[in-house]
């Protein structure tokens, strides 16, 4: 990269949106330059956020498409409520994003998309920019113009030349930002050839050159490296910290992965990835459905595997039958359900917190399974191997939900030291005396893990009640009495494997804020920001939501008042209140948004009775 | 403890539940002959799995000594599936009914098949639902009267084996319950086919719907009411005095009346041929149905095709030649990292 000749100025945190429509690239802009800023060493938060049609109708507000990075020299936790930046590419984008610009804050537009029929479809009756100047800094740029200009000469068809226009825009951030420029260039490179590659190119480094001598910025921004742990970091997105997670389980326990899984919102991705992972012994089977998803994994179970289903909301109500089945017969098995908003098919893109109950209780008669819920993207990765870690050392069905806002987002994750992931020794039983296929574990209560191909060990089990350590079918009142409560004991067995709940913050005193999953970067921030300023507010996170960490009930008692904050009605809350009889209340949100950080302050406040 | 012996016997298949199947019923048939076939496989009984859904049939797992897994209505083939992906080494057999097999999980029966797992799937047709007592099923015939169908039943029924032939099943067949030496012949043939084996097996349920099949089950009528396929010969039923054929034009069949001594295939009689290159010839087979035709029993299609669990273990085979065994300390650093130094 050339020299900048113009000043740089030092900031310590910026948030900038990308906006524009569904088919402007938007999410690969804002990835790209993701990758380029943690390669700079910030720290970073970022939030995808995109309609569920692959082409909404062109221009219009239904098919706008953002991404937002937050990036800081200091350790941040949230996407940021508020951008400084917006970059939009049409009048739609600037619509459906302008009111959540910071005020005084920046925003670039492409001056040529602002003309009638756009304006029109964006629902604005006309130019709307000068009216913006009071509340902004608008900067116009001929963004599309500038673009063909750059590459006339490749002679590329119209639809080709514009598609390139975002990477325009991405050089200009790069410039205006002091980011790397080569990750992407790498990146071009890898991925076309010829005219293609050479116009993406150029017209990056068109976008930088246009910085560097337009008039319309005087000053860079520079952000200085984060302080933070040493070692070797990634961007990581939760989807894929999920996948790595299950190949690790794999490596790690020393057994066969099989996932089955149905193309679902938002969880594809990890059935993507997962099939890319056939020499790491994985085999991922997409099924005709959700149940034969789940079926064939809980066969595979049956059959030896570290089995997984991954899915969401609605299909995660489809394998609730399976799920039982899992319960009955004690098999192992990983349900991973990245939730997003519903009911029904609700809004498949967005994201939200409301298949807790469901985890819980969703399944016919009484059916305990363990749940857990990693709270950033990078969790899942640990997340995963302790899910199979429990799934195989209980004999039972685990339930993991991440949600559709860690699923996409992304932050630098310290890769982990292979050597210090946990490694667990798995044995199936191979030995014929005293076999029985319900003969429980004094300690854990499991029951063996005998598998097929085994000789002498040839069982049958199955949906039908069994008899406590033979396994044979029974009808016998005191029996079922017996299982029933044998299952319920042998999850809440489990939070002997389970570390205590740590407070983040005072250990007593007058408010505990509780979250769980991906609301944990907006709740810490909110509530670290609140101390700061002298409140005595503390907060919770909990990874474990079944079995609860064993010394919860007592923390509970040590703060004078309680929220429990969260994307639903009130899920957790209302289980909290049933189980420890705790006077909390409740903070929910269901806009398929995640938190913003002001929200949380807010509710704090009001609850301490004003800031100090 | 030594492992058990590899070569066995019909007895040691029979595990020590007791079998609460009501007496007369077909399944106790299928039950003995299927344990009688077992030993003759030359599996060892540790590699056997039985996987079925829910209703009268799918209390089969429990009655069989070896690996068993009685699962959820309808989704035996799933279950299969994974155990057979999973686990090629296996030898895993499917048993299901008309109302668990093509009702509730017609899907799952449908893509199994099609995907061509190395499975045997023995579908127990009796035409009606048992353990719920008697509601009409999917195979039941037009206008059959049931508890749920007091005026009679308004389903234009499926046919098992046109289902599993439009599914693109590369091994079809049908036997009988109490057929013996048939039924075993057809169990062999199955579990010989490397690919989706679909069986199905005519079925008495003398408590909801006897007598169903009876033409069929009855050595006597059976010469005249069944037609016995059987590969490169002709399509000849009835008894010897009367014999009768099968002529099929565009697709279309028809009974042809054969003299004493009248060379079938000269008066226009087809040849079975369970290789047929295309499938419309066993589709036109399928439809042979009762009273106008004789109902056909016997393999109606037996074709190569690769199979679903070899070519997923090849890809596994073939990541692992190309990239070498999976390195988590690789993966995990792969691609864009950057280090921060203390
Ligand atoms: S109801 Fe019919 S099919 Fe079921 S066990 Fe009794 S006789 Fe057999």
């Amino acid at each position: 990269m050339a020299q900048p000749k113009k000043p740089i100025e030092q900031v310590e945190r910026v948030a900038i949106r990308f906006a524009g429509d569904s088919g402007d690239g938007m999410q690969l802009t804002g990835t790209k330059f993701t990758e380029s800023t943690a390669l700079a060493g910030n720290d970073l938060s970022t939030f995808p956020d995109f309609p569920a049609e692959i082409r909404a109708p062109a221009g219009s507000l239904a098919g706008v498409s953002g991404f937002q990075i937050h990036f800081a020299s200091e350790d941040i936790r949230t996407p940021a409520d508020q951008p400084d930046l917006l970059v939009a590419l049409n009048p739609a984008a600037l619509h459906a994003n302008i009111e959540d610009l910071r005020p005084g804050g920046m925003v670039i537009v492409n001056s040529d998309a602002f003309t009638g029929k756009n304006l029109e479809r964006a629902g604005y009756d006309g130019d709307p920019l000068p009216a913006l100047e009071d509340r902004f800094r608008v900067v116009q740029i001929p963004l599309t113009a500038l673009n063909r200009e750059a590459i006339k000469d490749l002679k590329l068809g119209t639809r080709e030349t514009d598609r390139c226009k975002n990477f325009f825009a991405l050089g200009l951030m790069f410039w205006l930002y002091n980011r790397p420029v080569e990750s992407t260039l790498r990146w071009l490179e890898g991925k076309f050839k010829g005219k293609v590659l050479e116009a993406n190119q150029r017209v990056l480094k068109a976008g930088l050159h246009f910085g560097e001598t337009t008039e319309l910025f005087p000053v860079s921004f520079s952000v200085p490296k984060a302080k933070i742990q040493p070692g070797t970091y990634r961007n990581i997105t939760g989807n894929t910290a999920l996948a790595w997670g299950i190949v690790a389980a794999g490596v790690q326990l020393g057994k066969p992965v099989f996932l089955g899984a149905y193309p679902i919102t938002p969880a594809s991705d990890v059935l993507h990835e997962l099939a890319r992972y056939r020499h790491f012994g994985v085999k991922t089977f997409q099924a005709e459905d959700e149940i034969a998803a789940a079926s064939a994994s809980i066969g595979a179970a049956f059959a030896g595997q570290l089995a997984v289903s991954t899915t969401s909301g609605p299909g995660f109500i489809l394998k609730q039958e399976a799920l039982g089945l899992a319960v009955m017969t004690e098999l192992p098995l990983v349900i991973v359900d990245i939730q997003r908003a519903g009911p029904s098919t609700g809004m498949p893109t967005k994201t939200e917190q409301a298949d807790l109950l469901a985890a819980l209780y969703g399944r016919n008669s009484d059916s305990p399974v363990p749940v857990l819920a990693p709270a950033t993207p990078g969790d899942c990765f640990g997340t995963m191997i302790e899910a199979f870690h429990l799934a195989v050392k209980y004999m039972t069905p685990v339930i993991v939900l991440s949600d559709g806002y860690i699923a996409n987002s992304s932050e630098p994750w310290l890769i982990p030291d292979i050597d210090t992931l946990p490694r667990f020794d798995v044995e199936y039983r191979t030995d014929p005396e005293g076999f029985l296929p319900y003969r429980r574990d004094p300690e854990t209560l499991a029951r063996p893990w005998a598998i097929p191909g085994t000789p002498g060990l040839e069982h049958r089990i199955g949906g039908l009640e069994s008899e406590v350590d033979t396994g044979a079918v029974s009808y016998l009142p005191e029996n079922h009495g017996r299982m029933v409560q044998l299952r319920a004991e042998k999850v809440a067995r489990i939070a002997q494997d389970i570390p205590p709940a740590e407070v983040n913050g005072a250990d007593r005193g007058e408010l505990l804020v509780i979250g769980w999953g991906g609301t944990h970067g907006a709740i810490t921030s909110a509530v670290n920001d609140a101390r700061a300023e002298g409140q005595d507010v503390s907060s919770l996170h909990l990874r474990h939501l079944n079995p609860f960490p064993s010394n919860l009930g007592e923390l509970l008692e040590r703060y004078k008042q309680v929220l429990v904050a969260e994307l639903n009605c009130g899920q957790l809350w209302r289980h909290l209140r049933a189980e420890f009889l705790v006077p909390a209340e409740s903070l929910s949100k269901v806009e398929g948004q995640p938190f913003k950080v002001s929200e949380l302050r807010e509710r704090i406040d009001s609850m301490l009775g004003g800031r100090k | 403890m030594a492992a058990a012996p590899t070569i066995a016997k019909a007895k040691d298949f029979v595990s020590d539940q007791d079998v609460r199947w009501c007496p007369g019923c077909g399944d106790y048939s299928i039950l003995k002959n299927v344990q009688k076939v077992m030993p003759e496989l030359g599996v060892p009984k540790q590699n056997v799995v039985f996987v079925s859904g829910i209703g009268c049939s799918s209390r089969f797992p429990y009655y069989m000594n070896t690996y068993g897994f009685h699962t959820i209505h309808g989704r035996a083939p799933a279950f299969a599936t994974g155990i057979k992906a999973s686990r090629p080494d296996l030898s895993v057999w499917v048993v299901t009914g008309d109302g668990d097999g093509l009702s509730i999980g017609g899907n799952h029966l449908l893509h199994t098949i099609r995907r061509n797992l190395d499975l045997q799937i023995l579908l127990f047709n009796n035409r009606v639902y048992g353990l719920t007592k008697g509601q009409y099923s999917p195979t039941s015939r037009e206008g059959m009267r049931t508890k749920s169908t007091p005026q009679g039943s308004i389903d234009h029924p499926i046919d098992p084996i046109a289902f599993a032939l439009g599914a693109g099943a590369t091994f079809v067949a049908r036997t009988v319950d109490v057929d013996a030496p048939h039924l075993q012949e057809i169990l062999h043939r199955a579990h010989a086919h490397k690919g989706t084996a679909f069986v199905e097996i005519l079925q008495n349920c003398p408590v909801y719907n006897d007598n169903e099949w009876l033409e069929v089950e009855d050595r006597k009528t059976r010469v005249g009411a069944a037609l016995m396929l059987h590969n490169g010969e002709p399509l000849v039923f009835g008894p010897k005095d009367a014999r009768r054929g099968i002529s099929i034009q565009d697709g279309v069949p028809s009974v042809v009346d054969l003299a004493a001594d009248e060379d079938p295939i000269a008066a226009g009689v087809a040849v079975h041929d369970e290789t047929h290159r295309s499938p419309s010839y066993a589709f036109a087979l399928a439809s042979l149905a009762r009273p106008e035709f004789p109902l056909p029993t016997g393999v109606f299609r037996a074709v190569a095709k690769s199979t679903y669990e070899s070519m997923l273990q090849a890809q596994v085979d073939d990541a692992f030649e190309q990239r070498g065994p999976g390195d988590l300390r690789a993966l995990l650093h792969s691609g864009d990292t950057w280090t921060v130094e203390a």
